[in-house]
């Protein structure tokens, strides 16, 4: 069984997502390559050398400087062909999302999307996903000859394992495209999106009003963390709808989700249970929240709050 | 404008999920079933954009018989036809489902194809862009914005952290995200309105699932929470607990 481990960047800086999946595809014991496509990526073979891959090919081409989902599709399903992979490993991020699923069409290759676990038995690959926001998991097979799956970030952390990566350099095909990206607009700067952090903080309803959230978003960047918001939160128009953790939002793995005011519905806690650590911040000690959270401050966010932004400037000595 | 809105039927947001006894399927029998959230999206732009262009607004859903109250929820938003692709059940794998669509979708003469961004059971999130290249047409996904000038389409989708303003030309794809308008409600003339529209029954030939369904599970117990204190005097404690016994701080 061979993989082929899509390693996906950013503006040409290769994602944390490609590190993660190269160490999966290590920890699967099988052969596996890279490909990455784009126009300009910066440090492939000493930032994929670093997680121990030894061939990449880089399909670059100057017409790949922006994403097109077409185009980057036809480019991935040669890959596929070309590096004779039966296994496409890719990021559940938003390009993976909306990438592979069209090399599964082109390769007629059955897919599983934003999957927690990957283990291989009988020769095939054990899949888990989360179905339902997180309410149901899936253990899941794919029969197709080549197979193609998308790994939540952050469920696999990347393994430093030294090799020497050669970086076969290919100029790919690229006929017109059907879509194309014309601007990408960055968030506030610095903004760092909850799929991707290691650590959210999130408000809720307890907020009482988007004037409450500098606190929320003081707090975050003491954390280094994304800030989260609850549907009722978004749904009051206190915050953005790219925040909402949750069923009809995003579903997030950090290493730890800190829920300030939110009472923990059953579309809030689908949303975000898989979080290895979880402290919750609320008044009511009978809210839900609490039987999920690892540790729990039962009193007034707005006494808990700032006092933990005090505690945290003090241990930085701000 | 002819505009062809595919939609599915879900269990509601609030519905507990409880297994069969086999742990192969969910067990139905205590579920509200709803129009897909993301789907109610797609509805209304395709709404808004017959209200501007004239033109059909198609609902296409694939299931069984109960899948019609969700078809007719979005007919009574204002839609005024609907093709069911009937089915004893859900396909497990989006691949089936988007190859039965595609072969439905052939047959009108669609100028836009909308959809929710997924679907919120399965979470696959596949079909839109699997559609795309079945049918060899443009897609746009994670729509928060969308115009449409002649046959030319900006569309600003949603990415990790950033948005990007993509273009291209109808007929297109476009899968809804949350943001790109308010859903309107169904008014009282409009259900009744529903109720006198006549479906049109299709038999698809599904093609066999390539994603098997091993098993169900409920997702790992987490230890029983604990609370540290009951006012802002733990938060000391808290620091202390989240770097020395979780060490994630």
């Amino acid at each position: 069984m061979k993989i082929l481990v899509f390693a996906e960047h950013r503006e040409g800086q290769l994602r944390k997502i490609a590190f993660e999946n190269i160490t999966l595809a290590k920890k699967l014991g099988q052969p596996f390559e890279v490909a990455v496509i784009g126009a300009e990526v910066q440090e492939i073979a000493e930032q994929l050398g670093k997680y121990g891959v030894e061939k990449v090919v880089f399909y670059k081409s100057g017409k790949l400087d922006k994403y097109s989902a077409d185009g980057y599709a036809k480019i991935l399903a040669d890959a596929v062909q070309k590096q004779g992979a039966d296994v496409l490993l890719m990021g559940a991020t938003s390009t993976g999302k909306d990438l592979a699923p069209r090399v599964s069409a082109i390769l007629n290759a059955a897919m599983a999307t934003d999957c927690t676990q990957v283990d291989i038995e009988d020769d095939n690959l054990k899949i888990i996903r989360p179905m339902y926001a997180g309410k149901v998991h899936a253990t899941i097979r794919l029969t197709s000859p080549i197979k193609i799956v998308t790994v939540r970030p952050n469920v696999y952390s990347a393994a430093e394992a030294p090799a020497t990566a050669a970086v076969d350099t290919v100029e790919p095909q690229v006929t017109d495209f059907k879509t194309v990206v014309k601007e990408i607009i960055s968030g506030a700067k610095g903004k760092l999106d909850v799929t991707e952090a290691d650590i959210i903080v999130s408000g809720g309803r307890g907020m009482k009003g988007p004037e409450n959230w500098p606190m929320i978003e003081e707090l975050a960047s003491l954390f280094g963390a994304a800030n989260g918001a609850s549907r009722a939160a978004v749904d009051a128009g206190w915050r953005p709808h790219d925040e909402q953790v949750g069923q009809t939002g995003k579903t997030v793995s950090p290493t730890l989700y800190i829920a300030i005011g939110i009472s923990g519905a059953i579309q809030h806690l689908a949303g975000m249970s898989s979080s290895k650590y979880i402290v919750a911040i609320n008044k009511d000690a009978d809210a839900p929240i609490f039987k999920f959270a690892d540790y729990g401050i039962a009193a007034d966010l707005f006494e808990v709050v700032p006092r933990m932004i005090e505690e945290l400037k003090a241990e930085k000595g701000m | 404008m002819n505009i062809a809105v595919c939609v599915k039927q879900v269990p509601d947001t609030e519905a507990r999920i409880k297994l069969s006894d086999d742990k192969k399927n969910v067990n139905e029998d205590e579920i509200k079933f709803i129009l897909n959230p993301y789907d109610e999206f797609a509805v209304e732009e395709a709404l808004t954009l017959q209200e501007k262009h004239g033109g059909d607004v198609t609902i296409i859903s694939l299931g069984s018989e109960r899948t019609t109250s969700a078809m007719r929820s979005a007919l009574a938003m204002g839609a005024n036809k609907a093709i069911h692709i009937k089915a004893e059940k859900n396909p497990a794998d989006p691949l089936v489902v988007a190859e039965a669509l595609t072969q439905v979708l052939k047959q009108g003469n669609y100028d836009l194809i909308l959809m929710g961004k997924q679907a919120i059971d399965d979470d696959h999130t596949q079909v839109p862009s699997i559609l795309a290249e079945k049918l060899d047409m443009p897609a746009v996904t994670v729509v928060i914005k969308l115009d449409i000038n002649g046959d030319q389409i900006v569309a600003e989708r949603e990415v990790d952290g950033a948005h990007e303003i993509v273009e291209c030309k109808m007929p297109t794809i476009i899968s809804a995200q949350r943001g790109l308008n308010e859903p309107r409600y169904a008014s009282l003339k409009g259900i009744m309105k529903a109720k006198k529209v006549q479906m049109e029954e299709i038999d698809v030939q599904l093609n066999q699932d390539r994603l098997e369904i091993i098993g169900l599970n409920y997702p790992p117990e987490k230890s029983p929470g604990k609370i540290i204190g009951e006012s802002a005097d733990a938060v000391p404690e808290l620091l202390k607990l989240l770097h020395e016994e979780a060490k994630v701080i």
